[in-house]
C-alpha cells in the first residue's frame, strides 16, 4: 500500500478530544503533555508528540469557549459524537486534527525544505486519522436518553 | 500584583500552554541531534564563544574516559607488536599451516592500590579472573616490568611487584644478551634494583639497558632499568650490578597484564611436533 508510507494515522489524539467538557484548563495540558510524552517514549522522538499534544489542547480550549455554551454541561459532560451530534463533532474533530497533524509534521523536518512531501503527508494523515476517529465515534454511538 | 494575577488567571490557558510547549520543545531539541544540529548552528552566531569555553570544560570531565580508551588501545597495540608474537621459525617447515602465532595477550588494568615503602610490596588493580588473569601472569607498564600476580578474585588481583624481597626476574642485558635476574635491591630504595649472576665473560658498561629475557613470564625485550654501578659486593663465580629501575613504582597508574599463551600450550605443540617427525 503506497498510501500507507504517507498517511500515518494518530488515533491517540481521541483520548485529549474526548476530555470532559469541565476538566480544568491545568488537568488538560498536564493530560495532553503526557499523553504526547508516552507516544513519544514509543517513537522515539522525546518531545514531538508532545510539543503538538500541548497546541492541540490549547485549541481544544479556543474551540470548545467559541462554539459551546457554558450552561449546557449537565446533561451532555463529553464532547462525544452521540452527545453532540455528527456536524459540531466532525468540524470539532477535523479542525483540532489539522492543527495537530500540521504542528506535529512542522516540527518533525523543523524546515521548509520538502515542503510538498510534508504537507501530502500532513493532509492524508489528517484524513486518516479523522476517519478513523468518526469511525471510532459510530462504533461507541449511544441514542440520547429523552427525558 | 493583584491586576496581574488577575489578568493571568484570565488567560490562564495561554500561560499553561506557554509553559508545556516551551517544556516539550525543549525536550525535543535536546534530544534530537537534527533538530539539536539546526538549533546550534543559528545560536553559535551569537554565542560562539560561550559554546568553545564550555566544550573546552566538558574536555575536562571526560579526560578519565579518554585516559582510559588510550589505555585500551595501549594494550591493543602490544598485542600486534612483534615482541608479542611468537615466530615459530624454527619449526616453520615442520609446521606448515601457521607461521606466526600469538603468543602474549596483553590486559589492561588500572592500579586501584599500591605501596614502595614496606619490606614487600603489592598492588591491587582493578581485573581479576573474570577479566582472564590468572595467578603466575607477568605485568608490565609502558615504562617496563612491574611485577607477577599472585593472588586472584573475581574482579581484582594483587600483584607483588618488583619491589618484594621474593621477587626474582630472569633477565639480560639488551647489548649483548648475556643472562641474569633481577631483584630489587637491598637498601630498599624503589628506584634500585640488582642484576646478579651474570657470566664474568659479559662486558657490561654503565648505562646499558637491563631488559627481559624472555624465558619467564614476559615477552623477551620489556625493560627493566639501566645499570647504574657496577661495584657491587658478593659475586665470584658471576657479576652482579645495580641498575635504575625504569618504572617508578610510586607512580603507576595503568598496567598490563601479560596472559602468556603459550606457556599453556607448550605441551601440545611439543606432542604435535613429535608426531610430525
Amino acid at each position: 500500500m503506497t498510501l500507507y508510507n504517507l498517511s500515518t494515522p494518530f488515533l491517540y489524539i481521541l483520548f485529549i478530544l474526548l476530555l470532559p467538557f469541565e476538566i480544568p484548563n491545568v488537568l488538560l495540558f498536564v493530560l495532553a503533555f503526557i499523553t504526547g510524552l508516552t507516544i513519544d517514549a514509543f517513537y522515539d522522538t522525546p518531545g514531538l508528540h508532545a510539543s503538538a499534544c500541548v497546541i492541540l489542547a490549547l485549541v481544544r480550549i479556543f474551540f470548545i469557549s467559541v462554539t459551546v455554551q457554558k450552561d449546557g454541561f449537565d446533561n451532555e459532560p463529553e464532547p462525544t459524537l452521540s452527545n453532540k451530534g455528527l456536524r459540531w463533532f466532525s468540524t470539532y474533530v477535523i479542525t483540532l486534527t489539522l492543527v495537530h497533524h500540521f504542528f506535529l509534521f512542522l516540527f518533525e523536518s523543523f524546515s521548509f525544505s520538502g515542503l510538498p512531501y510534508i504537507v501530502v503527508r500532513f493532509l492524508l494523515s489528517s484524513l486518516f486519522t479523522v476517519f478513523l476517529i468518526l469511525i471510532t465515534g459510530l462504533i461507541f454511538f449511544r441514542k440520547k436518553e429523552r427525558k | 500584583m493583584r491586576n496581574l494575577w488577575i489578568f493571568i488567571s484570565k488567560y490562564n490557558a495561554f500561560f499553561l500552554f506557554l509553559i508545556f510547549e516551551v517544556t516539550s520543545l525543549i525536550i525535543y531539541v535536546k534530544n534530537n541531534s537534527f533538530q539539536r544540529a539546526e538549533f546550534i548552528n543559528s545560536a553559535n552566531k551569537v554565542t560562539g564563544g560561550l559554546y568553545a569555553k564550555a566544550d573546552e570544560f566538558y574536555g575536562y570531565l571526560s579526560l578519565k574516559e579518554v585516559n582510559d580508551s588510550l589505555a585500551r588501545e595501549n594494550a591493543h597495540l602490544r598485542n600486534t607488536l612483534k615482541s608479542s608474537v611468537y615466530a615459530d621459525t624454527v619449526t616453520k617447515h615442520k609446521v606448515t599451516d601457521t607461521v606466526y602465532k600469538q603468543q602474549y595477550d596483553y590486559i589492561v588494568a588500572r592500579v586501584i592500590n599500591n605501596s614502595v615503602n614496606h619490606n614487600n610490596n603489592y598492588l591491587t588493580i582493578n581485573k581479576g579472573s573474570k577479566q582472564g588473569i590468572a595467578k603466575g601472569m607477568g605485568v608490565i607498564c609502558n615504562k617496563g616490568i612491574v611485577g607477577k600476580v599472585v593472588f586472584v578474585s573475581d574482579h581484582f588481583s594483587l600483584v607483588q611487584s618488583l619491589l618484594h624481597k621474593d621477587s626474582q626476574f630472569s633477565a639480560m642485558l639488551a647489548d649483548n644478551k648475556e643472562i641474569g635476574h633481577v631483584e630489587w635491591s637491598d637498601d630498599m630504595d624503589p628506584h634500585k634494583g640488582i642484576l646478579k649472576d651474570v657470566s664474568n665473560n659479559a662486558r657490561p658498561k654503565v648505562g646499558e639497558w637491563v631488559v627481559t629475557s624472555g624465558y619467564s613470564l614476559f615477552p623477551k625485550g620489556v625493560p627493566i632499568g639501566k645499570i647504574s654501578s657496577l661495584r657491587t659486593k658478593g659475586g665470584g663465580y658471576s657479576l652482579n650490578m645495580e641498575i635504575t629501575l625504569s618504572v617508578d613504582f610510586s607512580k603507576l597508574e595503568y598496567v598490563n597484564v601479560v596472559d602468556n599463551k603459550f606457556s599453556k600450550e607448550q605441551e601440545a605443540l611439543e606432542a604435535q611436533q613429535k608426531k610430525d617427525e
